[in-house]
């Protein structure tokens, strides 16, 4: 039974989806990876995340689906939604690059999902609760495992350690929009249906920046000017071609089914 | 025939995980319930290992069509995300099962919550030594990591503490 502040509430559908389709597009992502890692152990790694970002996926489109109604299924909102319908992360439609790219992203998505399932944990809506419940455990190996990268690649050779740099360098305008929040979330904060990211950013940035000293990387995150846009469908040019890839069997040939 | 929920549940000591055979459903601790209704529909609940777990459907489809060889035609499975599972759950013969058959069981208290910590001291199924490292977080299933004996030198896959 579904509770009626929940039920026909857009705002919340739409910040459901936005859990969603955050950990749907960089499943996406990871599974570029699969068959192409640099050892066969950290190919495995990269699928068996990806694998639980979509179990994660799959829990909340369902239960989105059940708030939406109107015959919606969590292959009609996976498969039959536009770009702008979208509402991921940038951060998390950014291309896989090299080993040391994919780490950075995955870092910090890891860090932050962590910290903000560990809040989630303490929303009153038991069905989202029990979703969040589940994921945390499983996002704790994650953290660990790119954390673990973060310190090998950033306190490796010369060369890993000017890799993995530059590639924090260029990941660092996504991450501010992970603690920006949509209107749509902005209006569930202050309803009190949902935690603010902002009150585990500092705990967040401490976590983070002990692992980059840890890699002997270095980051402005507090400086550094965030793009924004993901949470309400203003996406980068690489959605596109993700959703392309996503959803080319179920647009190719309507209603598919196997 | 009346069927008590006692029966169904020695019923399913014979649905074996499909990824690990030598153990039960039971041994993994997945049923969280069984219950006969008084219109004889029989209810059982499962709750998954990983949210993705792929092991899920098929563990469904090994329990309905148990019960259909016992009989049973009014079967309903239903899946339980809270509370979530924990490793705990796992019976010690299961434990014991999974150990002969190659794979690390999960030990209890392994599982730092410090977010950035290894499990230690994994013993090796093979030899019995707790001087072993860690190769990767992830093993061939998501449950898993691999890890290596330091003294026999195999390479074994641990079953990760889930609490």
């Amino acid at each position: 039974m579904t509770s009626t502040v929940y039920q026909n509430n857009q705002n919340y559908i739409d910040f459901i989806l936005h859990l969603a389709d955050t950990n749907l597009i960089l499943a996406q992502r990871l599974c570029e990876w699969c068959g192409h890692g640099p050892i066969l152990e950290q190919d495995i790694a990269i699928s068996n995340i990806a694998l639980d970002l979509l179990g994660q996926t799959s829990n909340y489109y369902n239960y989105a689906a059940e708030l939406i109604g109107n015959g919606a299924t969590e292959d009609t909102l996976a498969m039959l939604r536009n770009e702008r319908e979208y509402k991921n992360l940038l951060l998390t439609e950014l291309p896989n690059g090299h080993f040391g790219d994919t780490i950075v992203r995955q870092f910090f998505y890891d860090s932050f999902h962590y910290f903000l399932l560990e809040q989630f944990l303490k929303v009153k809506d038991l069905k989202l609760q029990s979703i969040v419940e589940k994921s945390l455990k499983e996002v704790k190996y994650h953290t660990k495992w790119s954390s673990e990268w973060m310190i090998r690649l950033g306190d490796g050779t010369q060369e890993s350690h000017d890799k993995i740099q530059e590639a924090l360098n260029n990941v660092l305008p996504y991450v501010g929009e992970m603690f920006i929040a949509a209107p749509y979330q902005k209006a569930l904060i202050e309803e009190g249906l949902i935690p603010d990211p902002i009150n585990f950013k500092a705990a967040w940035l401490a976590k983070v920046n002990d692992i980059l000293e840890e890699a002997t990387l270095t980051a402005d995150i507090e400086n550094t000017y965030p793009q924004k846009g993901g949470k309400v469908g203003v996406h980068t040019e690489h959605l596109g071609f993700i959703l392309t890839d996503l959803q080319y069997m179920q647009r190719t040939y309507p209603n598919l089914q196997w | 025939m009346v069927i008590t929920e006692k029966e169904i549940w020695h019923y399913l000591e014979d649905v074996p995980d499909p990824e690990i055979p030598v153990i039960s459903v039971l041994d993994l601790g997945v049923v969280r319930n069984v219950e006969i209704t008084e219109d004889e529909k029989v209810n059982v609940t499962i709750t998954p290992t990983y949210s993705g777990c792929p092991a899920m459907s098929a563990i469904s489809i090994s329990i309905r069509k148990k019960l259909i060889q016992q009989g049973l035609r009014n079967i309903n499975i239903i899946n339980q995300l809270s509370p979530s599972w924990t490793t705990d759950w796992m019976t010690e013969e299961g434990k014991q099962k999974m150990k002969a058959y190659g794979i690390a069981p999960p030990t209890k208290n392994a599982s730092s919550d410090d977010l950035f910590s290894d499990e230690q001291n994994i013993e090796c199924p093979q030899c019995g030594s707790t001087d072993t490292r860690l190769i990767s977080q992830f093993g061939s299933t998501a449950c898993k990591a691999m890890y290596q004996c330091n003294d026999c030198h195999e390479p074994f896959d641990y079953f990760k503490c889930h609490h």
